[in-house]
């Protein structure tokens, strides 16, 4: 078992959804159960090696690659298909393959406008593979493909089935993160040349990186080139305008998984590739990072309390909540990229889970417009309180997961590391615990506004269904992780700390 | 039969000086020309049989084309592993007194050539019986223009370089004025030539030039001479013929400001023939740009680069953002195909053999994908090709999935999209570009790509992503109800869905086509005398 998983483990859940995907082109489109029932059953078998791999994990040596592969992919550009998985990657390919299935429930008798349920399950299947090759791949080249495929069905996605302004939200999600992506390979191949390396193995270059004598300034340019393509991802202020377009228009489907894995797509790249590889530069960039993470927080924060829509303040928030990972990476310490891989599954899950609710409010009142809403837990109570639990977890509630994320970056930037200004950091701390103070407000208003009271005079003598058996499926086990995670943060600290400790001691010595 | 023994008889005995003039001949290596010559002369027979045959079957002359193309190309792949495996083959070659060299970069160009050639008359095919243009003479002309296109990429002299480019382009001028009842069509075939011509004028003065600076028009001699004594007399004489022979490659391969032609001649003339032209002619083109520069001027790349790189940046630019602007399909594409001459042109800009390797790979990517693209604009212009806009390919994603979804991948191909030959093509470019140190150039193709990525978004937005079109909604006065489905012939869903697998196979095995290009282009950097 051991062996089949070292050898294939990682492989076949990256690639099975491709060749689902596939086969689904195969089956003709009016079997609308068959597509539903082969994409599920992919997303589970994909599940069922996360749990797989969850138990062969080895937790005493987090820090190494493990089931990991490499095998010669593109020769002449020397790049392979090197995959593997350790304590940073692991939380976020848990989080993909425990999200796609309940997304795929959630669809089963929801698919939006214009239905076409082959089509849309396609898209989230290559979605997938893109999602997890992105969080395996090992190599430069690999991961820059799969961060590109994932481009790809959420484009389309947005475009097709999304709202009155689909095609310019579509159109401008994909023009961004292609503007940063054109950035990204253009640094990845100066990295390449300039290092000499072999391949373009993340861990050698890393190593070739520390062994030869780049010029700073050239370091800090590469760096840049990152930076771009990975803060337009996550999204950063102030790249941060696809996103409430993006997010606002997107099918329900298309904004949970947008907001659970593919925004973790840049900071995930930051950890794993940006700081690991140019450290030197990372600490001139730092500063500017937190400062742009904090503006984000606030910025962030007052764009929520602006909204009169309820999908485009959970998309605001987003950016504030961006901000406090982005800020728990700034500080280059490993008790603040704990805190932001954290931060990355806690609000994969509680914003997911909020855009999940969103969708469904959409579905029973066809509008998301704040002061139409009402009295959400009179007419459906149990959505209600679902709903009140998930803001909870949104504004950082101790005891819920978003506290994990929030308060520990938060302290983090009082103790930077080595080399970053502390006054600054310290500044940038203040500003950022004020920022959970206006998360607590929006968050509060908007339950407040949409929950509470009486149903407005439009909808109060209409029979609002509450939770459909498919809507129980899919949201009890998110509400269930954030709560466990949120008492038992041990859980996903043990997985990561390893690995993280080791990246900051080796990258920045501390 | 008398002509033939003679010829023998010739061969076998050596020639006595019998007059008292002796011309002596040069040996001709007639194997190595094998491709041209069968590019050429089939396509003569063709042309003459077309006037006898009374009666031929359906697709006869399409199928001949393809036939002739494909035999082409099969002996240039024979001859690919005679000049390329260097321990089994005699290797790269010259012949017909070294003007005319048979290496693994001509032989490439070449199967290039009777690719597009190929592609271009299985889409001609339902073309021209649709316009009601049936007929063997441009199956003929493309046929002919592709063996100028083999000389050009074969040339050893700058002289057969020139003949070379005038075979190639003589015919496409006829073509692109070949459908009789467009005017449009009549009007690109006008300025096509007349400033083709220009541009052949600027070419051969170059030519001039450089005979006067260097004493030679062998590229190998030039190349020798520069070499022996990089200040020869005349070095400004030299830089000025440069310069010439530039504009005048710039004219074939579009590259901005030498553009002007590109997006009338694109919209007017017919679909087919475009398709042929922004593969093959371009193809072409590069070929020579590669020989003349990165070989033959290799010393003095220091002199050109910083031209070629400003040329490299003006098309990237230029063509990317003025085909933002368009609103008609066929004009997108000729703005779009400029800017891919922008990434070309920063393969040869960078003077190395990973640049000119990329380029190779570039012209063999791009070339499937705009054929395929083009056999998509075809199919849905319709008769006379009125529908060329935006607003024709509506809603084409529910009406016609499968067509929308090849079209599809061929734009995200263009775009640069991973897992597309695309990408690689792009990647490859850039590679090389950043490893001779040109990172801001890198960089600005990069971002051009971006900006001209809106554009093929805006079609797959107009097939995906909008609703047919509303008869009480449109923005003219009356507008069809459902437009007429697009009619779709065998040959031509066959050319889309080869060039379609042919762009995703590539995109997933770069390595096929990789592996290729850099085979043959280290040896015509090695090979010259």
């Amino acid at each position: 078992m051991t062996d089949f998983l070292n050898d294939w483990g990682l492989t076949i859940p990256t690639l099975l959804p491709l060749v689902a995907a596939v086969v689904m082109m195969l089956i003709p489109k009016a079997e609308e159960e068959t597509h539903k029932v082969v994409a599920l059953a992919t997303s589970l078998v994909v599940a069922v090696f996360g749990v797989l791999l969850l138990l062969n994990f080895d937790f005493d040596r987090t820090k190494d690659l493990q089931f990991a592969v490499d095998i010669g992919w593109i020769d002449i550009i020397r790049s392979r298909f090197t995959i593997g998985v350790d304590g940073i990657a692991l939380p976020l390919i848990l989080l993909t393959m425990f999200v796609v299935p309940l997304v795929i429930i959630y669809s089963w008798n929801h698919f939006p406008e214009p239905h076409n349920p082959k089509a849309f399950l396609i898209l989230i299947m290559i979605l997938h593979t893109g999602m997890l090759g992105s969080f395996v791949a090992q190599d430069l080249i690999l991961f820059f493909v799969f961060f590109e495929v994932v481009l790809l069905p959420m484009y389309f996605m947005i475009g097709v089935w999304g709202g009155e302004q689909r095609q310019y939200a579509s159109i401008k999600f994909f023009l961004y993160t292609l503007f940063g992506s054109a950035l990204m390979i253009v640094s990845f191949l100066a990295l390449f040349v300039l290092t000499g390396a072999e391949t373009f193995n993340m861990v050698q270059l890393a190593e070739q990186v520390a062994a030869r004598e780049i010029a700073l300034s050239t370091q800090v340019l590469i760096f840049g080139g990152m930076f771009m393509g990975f803060g337009i991802k996550v999204p950063m202020f102030p790249f941060h305008t696809w996103l409430p377009d993006a997010h606002t228009q997107a099918p329900t489907q298309g904004s949970v998984i947008l907001a659970a894995v593919l925004l973790k797509l840049g900071t995930y790249g930051f950890v794993r590739i940006a700081l690991p590889i140019l450290p030197d530069a990372a600490i001139e960039w730092a500063p500017w990072i937190g400062l742009l993470a904090v503006i984000g927080i606030i910025y962030g924060a007052l764009g929520c309390l602006a909204q009169t829509d309820m999908k485009r303040l959970i998309a605001f928030s987003s950016v504030a909540h961006m901000g406090y990972v982005m800020l728990g990476i700034a500080t280059l310490t490993d008790f603040g990229i704990n805190a932001a891989i954290f931060g990355m599954v806690a609000h994969g899950l509680i914003t997911g889970m909020l855009f999940f609710i969103a969708g469904s409010i959409k579905e029973r009142f066809h509008t998301l417009e704040i002061k139409r809403l009402g009295g959400l837990l009179k007419q459906a109570p149990r959505m209600g309180w679902i709903l009140g639990l998930t803001t909870m977890a949104s504004l950082g509630l101790p005891g819920l997961a978003g506290f994990w994320g929030e308060f520990p970056a938060i302290l983090a930037a009082y103790n930077p590391a080595e080399g970053l200004n502390v006054t600054l950091f310290r500044a940038y701390m203040v500003i950022a615990a004020l920022g959970t103070v206006l998360a607590a407000a929006y968050l509060l208003w908007l339950y407040q506004r949409t929950a509470f009271g009486e149903p407005k005079e439009e909808f109060a003598h209409e029979h609002v269904h509450d939770m459909h058996v498919t809507e129980w499926i899919a949201w009890i086990p998110m509400v269930i992780a954030f709560v466990v995670l949120g008492l038992m943060p041990g859980l996903l600290f043990g997985m990561m700390d390893g690995a993280v400790t080791n990246m900051v001691r080796t990258a920045f010595g501390g | 039969m008398s002509l033939l023994a003679s010829l023998a008889a010739q061969a076998a005995q050596p020639v006595t000086p019998v007059t008292s003039v002796l011309v002596e001949t040069p040996s001709v290596d007639w194997w190595g020309l094998l491709p041209l010559i069968l590019l050429a002369a089939p396509a003569m027979v063709l042309l003459h049989a077309s006037s006898l045959l009374r009666r031929v079957f359906r697709g006869f002359y399409a199928t001949a084309s393809v036939g002739i193309a494909g035999t082409a190309a099969a002996f240039a792949i024979v001859q690919w592993f005679r000049v390329t495996d260097l321990d089994g083959g005699r290797g790269p070659y010259t012949t017909v007194a070294s003007a005319y060299t048979v290496d693994g970069y001509s032989v490439f160009i070449t199967v290039v050539l009777c690719v597009a050639v190929i592609v271009s008359s299985l889409v001609a095919d339902g073309y021209l019986r649709r316009e009601g243009l049936d007929g063997a003479e441009t199956y003929a002309l493309l046929l002919l223009s592709a063996s100028g296109g083999v000389v050009m990429a074969s040339a050893n002299d700058l002289i057969v370089l020139f003949l070379g480019l005038e075979v190639l382009s003589i015919p496409v001028y006829v073509l692109a004025a070949s459908h009789l009842r467009r005017s449009a069509s009549q009007e690109a075939g006008f300025k096509y030539f007349i400033l083709g011509a220009f541009a052949s004028a600027f070419f051969l003065y170059g030519i001039a030039l450089v005979y006067g600076a260097t004493g030679s028009t062998n590229l190998g001699t030039i190349r020798q001479t520069l070499q022996d004594d990089p200040f020869v007399d005349g070095g400004a004489l030299l830089l000025a013929g440069a310069a010439f022979l530039l504009v005048g490659f710039g004219f074939k391969v579009a590259a901005v400001p030498f553009h002007a032609w590109t997006p009338d001649v694109y919209q007017g003339a017919p679909s087919p023939v475009v398709s042929y032209m922004a593969s093959g002619v371009k193809a072409a083109g590069f070929a020579g740009l590669v020989r003349v520069f990165d070989v033959t001027l290799a010393g003095q790349v220091r002199d050109w680069q910083p031209i070629v790189v400003g040329l490299a940046v003006l098309t990237l630019l230029g063509g990317s953002v003025l085909a933002v602007a368009q609103t008609d399909v066929k004009r997108m594409l000729a703005y779009s195909s400029i800017s891919h001459a922008g990434f070309l042109l920063v393969g040869v800009a960078v003077a190395s053999p990973e640049g000119a390797a990329a380029v190779l790979f570039y012209l063999a990517a791009y070339g499937l994908m705009i054929g395929g693209t083009f056999a998509v604009v075809t199919a849905v212009a319709g008769p006379g090709e009125q529908a060329t806009g935006i607003d024709a390919f509506r809603g084409l994603g529910r009406r016609q999935p499968m067509l929308a979804l090849g079209f599809t991948v061929l734009l995200f191909a263009q775009t640069g999209v991973p897992l597309t030959s695309g990408f690689f093509a792009k990647f490859g470019v850039i590679k090389a570009a950043v490893d001779g140190g040109w990172y801001w150039l890198a960089a600005v193709a990069m971002l051009s790509a971006v900006v001209g990525a809106f554009v093929y978004l805006r079609l797959v937005v107009a097939m995906f992503m909008v609703e047919d079109i509303d008869p009480h909604h449109g923005d003219g006065d009356v507008v069809a109800a459902t437009p007429a489905p697009v009619a779709m012939p065998a040959a031509l869903t066959l050319a889309l869905a080869a060039t379609v697998v042919a762009t995703l196979v590539v995109g997933f095995l770069p390595g096929l086509l990789t592996d290729l290009a850099g085979d043959a282009v280290p040896v015509v950097l090695a090979t010259l005398p």
